[in-house]
């Protein structure tokens, strides 16, 4: 179990963590989502030991690591741009940590290959070993930097924005493999994404950063359906702000005849299986987005219609002031 | 219309640029040879193999054979050190390593025989020691070394910084200790830069006149280099024989620009491929 005790670390006046405090279980696999300048790859980096917190402290397993280098730690640690080495071939960039032990506990040459093909073809670039970084496609290099992490046998994998330079569908594959392959090999692991759909869709749990403070951790479930504050209900999801602090999903609001909010229509077009609204919130100069089934018929544009959440949070009326 | 039509006034242009480039970089070059054979080939081969000019390739091949791997070391370390960590009085060290190119060549001889000269502030003690640094190849060394210092480095420095740190981290996360990570990731990464700092080093190290010329005290096959032996030459109206010595150093400098672009080809390509 990894454990985190009042993290605190600044970059000259510039405060990144505020003190957070923070367990990781065993074969857990945890989203650090935030937008940027939340502290997350901070954070990351911290429990790496690729950057090390001004106060507070680093456990695994019980142990006080704060002081370890990286190499001490046994992490495996993908970076965003994978970092690849590109003078190598694909199958030394994955024995590299293995061929750089020392003496007494390196495998002989032909080990080293043996697991690098195994670990390549555990992430299906099985007879690619012989290629360099540059012939290979985004994805497969994302592979490649998850299988050469895997190589040494970390007892936790850190990934830092680990589908931000791949295209949408490339992403949406790998995130699908992704999360197989950690159920498969049940290896602790903590990602760092500013997209909220990715931290739903893999996490077991999410921890919900903004400015260097966690403001929740919970399953995908509870930090959509139940937020806790408003940053987490606004930055995770889609949400409406209605008069009084109401936050509402687009899908929780519904037309009503007359004793509602009055909306005048903006625009309306199709989204996924639905009819998505937008408008403008009469009195308030605010814009409001709800979602209507498709079979409904929906409103025209310029007219008034009168909304109701049907299910919502009530945070109190913090604007949120920009940093 | 093709692009490729030169008008008038672009054909003016480019003729004047053309005109420009051979009367002073072409015509020179040429004049250099066509000097150098005036009195035929055999003329040409007796300034070469005189004993003083053998003397004087021999001491600038040496300069060089020193001082190059000397700021090939210290270059590679300076531009680690700036590119991959942070430090105080990093920006101090960046405005040092410009300090051979702002300053004259000339004056940085003269610090060197102000500091180690008889009358310099190390003159007594090293003349006690029987040390003999300025008007001897020492002090060739040193000032060839503090002239030529910036090229490997500055050449690493922004190759590095835009690599980034993140493949040494890698490196360190995967276990490698420091060494491994600098001779294996680290290096290789910037090899091709790095020849190209050498090449630029070393032929500034060969060619170099004003720091040298100031403390070699010119002694004829004792502290010449090329270059000064070259000017002797040429002040003893010699012609044959300077444009001779001159013709070689002339070789160097294009075999250098020959090597260079063919490692900026080799370099832009492996830069682009990443």
């Amino acid at each position: 179990m990894i454990r985190l005790e009042g993290i605190t670390k600044a970059y000259g006046d510039y405060p990144a963590l505020k003190g957070l405090d923070l367990s990781v279980r065993d074969g857990e696999f945890l989203a650090l989502l935030g937008p940027s300048g939340s502290g997350k790859t901070t954070l990351l980096r911290i429990i790496a030991g690729l950057a090390f917190p001004d106060a507070g402290r680093v456990l695994f397993n019980g142990e006080d690591v704060t002081d370890l280098q990286v190499a001490e730690r046994k992490v495996g640690f993908v970076f965003q741009h994978y970092a690849l080495f590109k003078h190598m071939t694909i199958a030394d960039n994955v024995g590299f940590g293995l061929s750089v032990r020392a003496r007494r506990e390196r495998p002989g040459r032909a080990a080293i290959r043996a697991r690098a093909h195994e670990l390549l073809d555990l992430v299906q670039l099985g007879g690619l070993g012989e290629r360099y970084p540059a012939q290979l496609s985004g994805g497969q290099r994302q592979r490649v930097a998850l299988a050469r992490a895997l190589a040494v046998e970390p007892q936790l994998l850190l990934l830092d924005e680990p589908f931000g330079a791949l295209d949408a569908k490339v992403r949406k594959t790998l995130r699908r493999w992704l999360r197989e392959l950690h159920k498969q090999m049940g290896l602790t692991s903590i990602f760092v994404t500013h997209d909220q759909e990715e931290a739903l869709e893999l996490a077991d749990r999410v921890v919900v950063m903004d400015q260097g403070r966690i403001e929740q951790i919970g399953s995908a479930e509870q930090v959509y359906m139940e937020p806790a504050s408003a940053f987490v209900a606004d930055f995770v999801g889609e949400t409406c702000v209605l008069p009084g602090g109401v936050h509402v999903r687009p899908h929780d609001i519904e037309i009503v005849s007359d004793v509602g909010h009055p909306v005048v229509v903006g625009n309306v077009f199709r989204k996924g299986g639905m009819w998505r609204v937008e408008g403008a919130l009469a009195g308030h100069d605010r814009l409001v987005e709800f979602d209507l089934e498709s079979r409904l018929v929906p409103p025209g544009l310029g007219q008034t219609v009168y909304i109701r959440p049907r299910r919502m949070k009530i945070f109190e009326a913090t604007e949120r002031n920009a940093p | 219309m093709s692009a490729r039509t030169l008008d008038r006034p672009r054909l003016a242009l480019v003729l004047a640029a053309l005109g420009f480039l051979a009367l002073f970089l072409l015509l020179p070059l040429v004049v250099v040879f066509v000097e150098a054979l005036r009195q035929g080939l055999g003329a040409y081969a007796a300034a070469l193999v005189d004993p003083d000019a053998l003397s004087a390739i021999r001491l600038t091949l040496l300069v060089a054979a020193i001082s190059v791997p000397v700021n090939l070391v210290f270059g590679v370390l300076a531009a680690w050190a700036i590119a991959k960590f942070d430090f105080p009085g990093k920006s101090l060290l960046i405005t040092f390593l410009d300090l051979p190119f702002s300053v004259s060549p000339v004056v940085a001889g003269l610090i060197y025989v102000l500091v180690f000269g008889a009358q310099g502030w190390l003159g007594p003690w090293l003349e006690a020691y029987d040390i003999q640094i300025v008007f001897a190849v020492p002090g060739i060394v040193l000032a060839t070394v503090f002239v030529t210092f910036p090229f490997v480095a500055r050449e690493l420095i922004p190759l590095m910084l835009e690599q980034g740190r993140d493949d040494e981290e890698a490196a360190l996360s995967l276990g490698a200790s420091g060494l491994q990570t600098f001779l294996r990731v680290t290096l290789p990464n910037v090899r091709w830069g790095l020849l190209y700092g050498v090449l630029l080093c070393n032929a500034r190290a060969m060619g170099e006149f004003g720091a040298v010329s100031v403390v070699s005290g010119h002694l004829r096959g004792m502290t010449n280099t090329m270059p000064l032996h070259v000017e002797i030459l040429y002040n003893e109206y010699n012609f044959v024989a300077a444009f001779a010595v001159a013709s070689l150093l002339a070789c160097l400098a294009l075999l250098t620009l020959v090597l260079k672009t063919a490692l900026e080809a080799r370099f832009h390509n492996s830069n682009r491929k990443a």
